[in-house]
């Protein structure tokens, strides 16, 4: 089990610095490439830092350093086929493990691979590019990425079968599960909570990124999840609410563990933190697409700004 | 023939005895899919996952990812209706050693259309990296499950279950890829497979006597389906190929045999007997057999049909067809 400290010490300093450089590279990136999934790295820098810098116990990626070529889809032909799982290191009993639930985050991930070291910013050339392994919304073999969950909601369960199959084995790593909030919309999620609890599986942690937006717009006007906490507790796991940019109260919430219970960290997020320009946008901040050439150059001067004030 | 009660009951206990990385996991469906005794046999290996099957799928593609061998044990619509996105996503892509044993496959059950997988095979036979595999018998029963441990990826498994023949001998367990020849003959290839072997069978020597001369296979490989056995008998056969299943004529037996056909250049009448794009209801095997024309008198008129001749074939004239008493061990109720 993580070991918590309650003091702040230099791990903040350093995991605030890979959050603010994700920002940087990641509102950098989606000029360059003329739009894409802003608000969640926005949301969530704080959330990957935290998970990479502190609270993993991961080992030395095992992964090259710029991603290999798509090696073909996996099957019991395939003996070429790379687990993107290998970027958090190799799995021993001990260690701790990455199930990464919101695969449209994955630019968000391949941010945070970069700013801790585990991936080559060269890497990112293969973006979204025929024949790449740095898929827009990651599969298995996307660097990073254990299990294949672009289908929301399905990482959760197979995080139970692992940590399942774990303590079977008696292995005392964690299980980390990073979720955004719009998958506790589906039923699968809450089958999963039932679950977890049931099974007491309590090497099972996980940390959402409440952001209160999906695909459609606001949440709360597509579908509300409201009282997260409560309704997570209720189906016997433990949820805690914590600011999602304040590393040291993220650090502090997993004080909150309990035995024989899943953990949730609801990380309450601002979808437009360190950008914003984005508030402009009112509802549509799902994916960042430039109405105009006016505002795309609004962007772009907030963006050269934030450039300029990270280098 | 000889009936087996529940064969699966002991032979899966002690299969697994040696086996520790065969676990269960069930969605409320213990002793409806023969596992109660298991689960008391081996209480560290079972896990019990309420009615919820597509968390049920990730489980097991977790606890594959972690080296064990997951039997899903429920019945098939809920694997595949029910659970499919998990399936095909958490399970089938990744290539994870998850065994899904299907039970009530067809219109086995009472249990009506809600219970009925009528289109299993067709959307498995679908899904990249599922084998599909269907028992006949007590021995495939028994036989199946070294069959699908040797596979390095997923298996769907139509599972039978209470009262059952024993149709092929215990010393001739099930061969992936491998159709079993029941019967040679060179006018017409019939190619049966699960229940209906057994029902076929009834006609076998009424149209012998007859002097047709019937080619007849059991099938319980869908997926592979490139069985040099089942060409030949196709090749060979005069009048054309008869397939005859438990399941929904489109993408299941009758499929499989018209694209292996059509890819070898196979030219000759094929007549798939099946259900006919319709759902069916709740009502006795036996009633329903006859209802979708899958009784041994709906083959002979298809063979006549076939041949062109008119065989005076009565009820009487085949052999005698096996009632399963209500609330017996063949447990045609228990859903």
């Amino acid at each position: 089990m993580t070991e918590t400290k309650f003091y702040k010490d230099d791990w903040i300093s350093r995991a605030q610095d890979v959050a603010d450089a994700m920002r940087v590279r990641g509102f950098d990136y989606v000029m360059r490439n003329n739009g894409g999934y802003l608000s969640q790295i926005c949301s969530s820098a704080e959330i990957f830092a935290f998970l990479y810098t502190r609270a993993m116990n991961l080992g030395p990626s095992q992964a090259p350093m710029v991603p290999v070529a798509f090696p073909g889809v996996p099957g019991k032909d395939n003996k070429a086929y790379v687990s993107g799982g290998a970027y958090n290191g190799i799995p021993g009993p001990d260690q701790d493990r990455f199930i990464f639930s919101p695969a449209h985050y994955a630019l968000v991930l391949y941010m945070a691979l970069i700013e801790v070291g585990r991936m080559a910013p060269e890497g990112l050339e293969a973006f979204n590019k025929d024949g790449s392994t740095v898929e827009l919304i990651g599969a298995e073999h996307s660097p990073g990425v254990e299990t294949t969950t672009g289908s929301l909601a399905q990482a959760l369960s197979q995080a139970g079968g692992i940590a399942l199959g774990r303590r079977l084995k008696g292995e005392a790593g964690q299980v980390w599960v990073m979720m955004s909030d719009g998958e506790f919309q589906e039923g699968q999620t809450w089958e999963a909570i039932q679950a977890l609890s049931h099974h007491k599986l309590d090497n099972v942690s996980v940390i959402v990124d409440v952001n209160g937006q999906q695909c459609d717009g606001p949440m709360d006007g597509v579908m509300g999840i409201d009282p997260l906490a409560a309704k997570i507790n209720a189906f016997g796991g433990v949820a805690i609410d914590v600011p999602g940019h304040d590393l040291a109260a993220m650090e502090r919430a997993l004080g909150a563990r309990q035995t024989g219970k899943p953990l949730f960290l609801l990380a309450r997020t601002d979808p437009t933190r360190g950008v914003p320009l984005l508030k402009e946008r009112g509802a549509a901040l799902h994916y960042l697409r430039f109405g105009s050439v006016v505002e795309k150059e609004k962007y772009q001067a907030a963006c050269d700004m934030m450039c300029g004030e990270g280098s | 023939m000889e009936i087996v009660s529940r064969p699966h009951v002991e032979n899966f206990i002690t299969w697994s005895q040696d086996k520790p990385e065969v676990l269960v996991l069930s969605a409320d469906l213990t002793n409806s899919c023969e596992v109660g005794k298991w689960r008391d046999t081996y209480p560290d290996r079972f896990f019990s996952m309420g009615m919820a099957e597509q968390n049920m799928m990730g489980f097991a593609a977790g606890l594959a990812r972690e080296g064990f061998t997951p039997f899903i044990h429920t019945f098939a619509v809920f694997i595949y209706r029910r659970a499919y996105d998990q399936l095909a996503m958490s399970v089938a892509y990744p290539n994870l050693k998850v065994r899904l044993m299907g039970f009530l496959p067809g219109i086995v059950t009472p249990g009506g259309v809600t219970h009925q997988a009528i289109e299993d095979i067709a959307i498995m036979r679908a899904t990249p990296n599922m084998t599909v595999l269907e028992t006949g018998d007590a021995t495939e029963v028994e036989s199946v499950l070294d069959v699908a441990q040797a596979i390095d990826g997923p298996v769907y498994v139509r599972f039978l279950r209470g009262e059952m023949p024993r149709l092929f001998p215990k010393s001739e367990p099930m061969v992936l890829n491998r159709a079993r020849v029941i019967r040679r003959g060179g006018d017409v290839a019939l190619l049966t497979s699960g229940i209906i072997t057994e029902e076929a069978l009834r006609a076998g020597a009424a149209l012998e006597a007859k002097g047709v001369s019937v080619s007849h296979l059991h099938i319980s490989t869908l997926k592979p389906f490139t069985d040099p056995t089942v060409l030949d008998a196709i090749r060979a056969a005069k009048h054309g190929v008869i397939t005859m299943e438990n399941h929904l004529v489109t993408g299941g037996l009758g499929s499989a045999v018209a694209e292996m056909m059509a890819e070898h250049g196979v030219g000759k009448p094929l007549v798939r007997l099946g259900l006919q794009d319709t759902y069916s209801h709740g009502a006795s095997k036996g009633y329903l057999m006859a209802e979708h024309e899958l009784d041994a008198m709906a083959l002979v008129r298809n063979v006549e049909k076939m041949m062109k001749v008119r065989l005076n074939i009565a009820q009487e004239d085949l052999d005698q067809h096996r009632i399963e008493a209500v609330h017996s061990d063949a447990k045609a109720e228990a859903l």
